[in-house]
């Protein structure tokens, strides 16, 4: 069977990972695994948080090279910290486009990936994309990393717009069990944020509380 | 096009590089593939049956290269005609599929070609076999060609036991238009294939008959 490329040879840990975010009436759920692992032999961290929050209602999902990954976030963390000085938040495309300046900027030495979700006041719930080249792209859902391949299908049969809260939560975290039941290099507990006007909620479900499905 | 030399055709071998699933039901079981051949980047045949029949109620789906999955099919078709002759009445699935195996496993070297083996016959009803690299062994459903990798999560989540005929022509359905829209080796037409005590049906669906999902 010819071997499966995800073309990421990633020197160091790689996050080897699941990452989505999917827009609700009202919000966006932003969610990750939990593993991160060294050429998908050792398992480093069972535990890491991959969702980040840059701003209080803006969060980036990390895929790729955890270093490379974590070093954008704080530069972006760090840039959006000026917004105090205004007399709003940030929106959420400023945020995105700071992770994509940097990943197009540096593309040649950087390899990873992001989703960026949250709310704002001028366009409520949104999701960027930012790919590995430094493409910027909003969609209603998004997924990413390793585990994403195997999770395409499920997602485009079940994702429907203007899903409730709770439709939406339990949509993403089935989509995250499904990816780690199948990528070797996903697993762990799933991370989940819910963002909407009102606030934000995290939201932790451990490996045994996670929906099981039929024959695994 | 964006420069360069243009379609790569001549130096590739051709792949069917596709989407193939069986699925078992209480009385017989469903194939299903697409119907896309490719060659590097070009389209070679995009009306291509996979579903090659080993025996009256014994079909296989192939994968893989083309080449290759078709001599199989073929020798294991020769194959069968000699053993039901030997024992004067219709062979078993398992034989069908022990057959394909063995070529499997003695040149899994030389061969690259993934064939799943279902059919009816009269001691254990329906039944899928995946015959991966040389390994055989029986499930409720298998799924296989490149295409598959996208829809594990969503045969995951949605395939039940006990479904009925049609609900397994349904599923089947589902599953290739989902990994169609994703993988860029597979597409065209749907063929299906319905293989039960009694007869053996086939059938072809086109993209406009096949079932939407989100963002198509």
């Amino acid at each position: 069977m010819e071997r499966r490329c995800t073309g990421s040879e990633v020197k160091g840990v790689s996050t080897g990972t699941t990452i989505l975010a999917a827009i609700y009436d009202g919000g966006v759920v932003i969610g990750s695994d939990s593993r991160a692992s060294i050429g998908g032999e050792y398992v480093s961290s069972k535990t890491i948080n991959k969702v980040i929050q840059v701003h209080d209602r803006i969060f980036c999902c990390m895929s790729g090279s955890l270093a490379d990954a974590q070093a954008v976030t704080k530069a972006a963390k760090f840039q959006l910290s000026f917004h105090r000085f205004m007399e709003r938040p940030p929106l959420v495309i400023a945020a995105a486009t700071i992770m994509k300046e940097l990943c197009y900027k540096n593309k040649e030495d950087l390899q990873a990936g992001f989703i960026t979700a949250g709310w704002d006041h001028r366009h409520g719930p949104q999701v960027y994309v930012v790919s590995l080249g430094g493409m910027l792209v909003s969609q209603p859902v998004t997924i990413g990393g390793s585990g994403s391949t195997y999770i395409y299908g499920y997602v485009d049969a079940k994702y429907k717009p203007n899903m409730s809260r709770e439709e939406c939560l339990q949509f993403a975290t089935n989509a995250l069990a499904l990816a780690m039941g199948r990528d070797n290099v996903s697993g762990g507990v799933a991370h989940l944020a819910v963002i909407s006007e009102t606030g934000v909620e995290h939201v932790v479900v451990p490996g045994n509380k996670l929906p099981r499905f039929n024959h695994e | 096009m964006l420069g360069g030399a243009g379609p790569e055709l001549v130096t590739e071998e051709v792949k069917t590089g596709t989407t193939i699933i069986a699925v078992e039901f209480n009385g017989g079981v469903v194939l299903g593939s697409d119907s896309r051949v490719s060659a590097g980047d070009a389209v070679v045949n995009r009306v291509m049956n996979k579903l090659s029949p080993l025996h009256d109620r014994i079909y296989c789906a192939l994968s893989g290269s083309a080449a290759d999955a078709q001599t199989m099919a073929e020798v294991v078709n020769h194959q069968l005609d000699v053993h039901s002759i030997e024992i004067g009445e219709d062979p078993l699935v398992c034989s069908a599929a022990t057959l394909v195996k063995n070529i499997s496993y003695k040149y899994k070297e030389e061969l690259m070609a993934h064939l799943i083996v279902a059919g009816w016959d009269r001691k254990d009803g329906g039944q899928v076999f995946a015959t991966l690299n040389g390994l055989l062994t029986r499930l409720p459903f298998a799924i296989g060609g490149s295409g598959s990798f996208y829809v594990y999560g969503f045969v995951d989540a949605e395939y039940r036991k006990g479904m009925s005929r049609d609900e397994c022509q349904q599923f089947v359905l589902n599953t290739l238009s989902l990994a169609m829209t994703r993988d860029g080796s597979s597409g065209g037409v749907a063929f299906l294939v319905t293989i039960d005590q009694h007869s053996t049906e086939e059938k072809i669906i086109l993209p406009k008959h096949l079932p939407k999902f989100f963002n198509q």
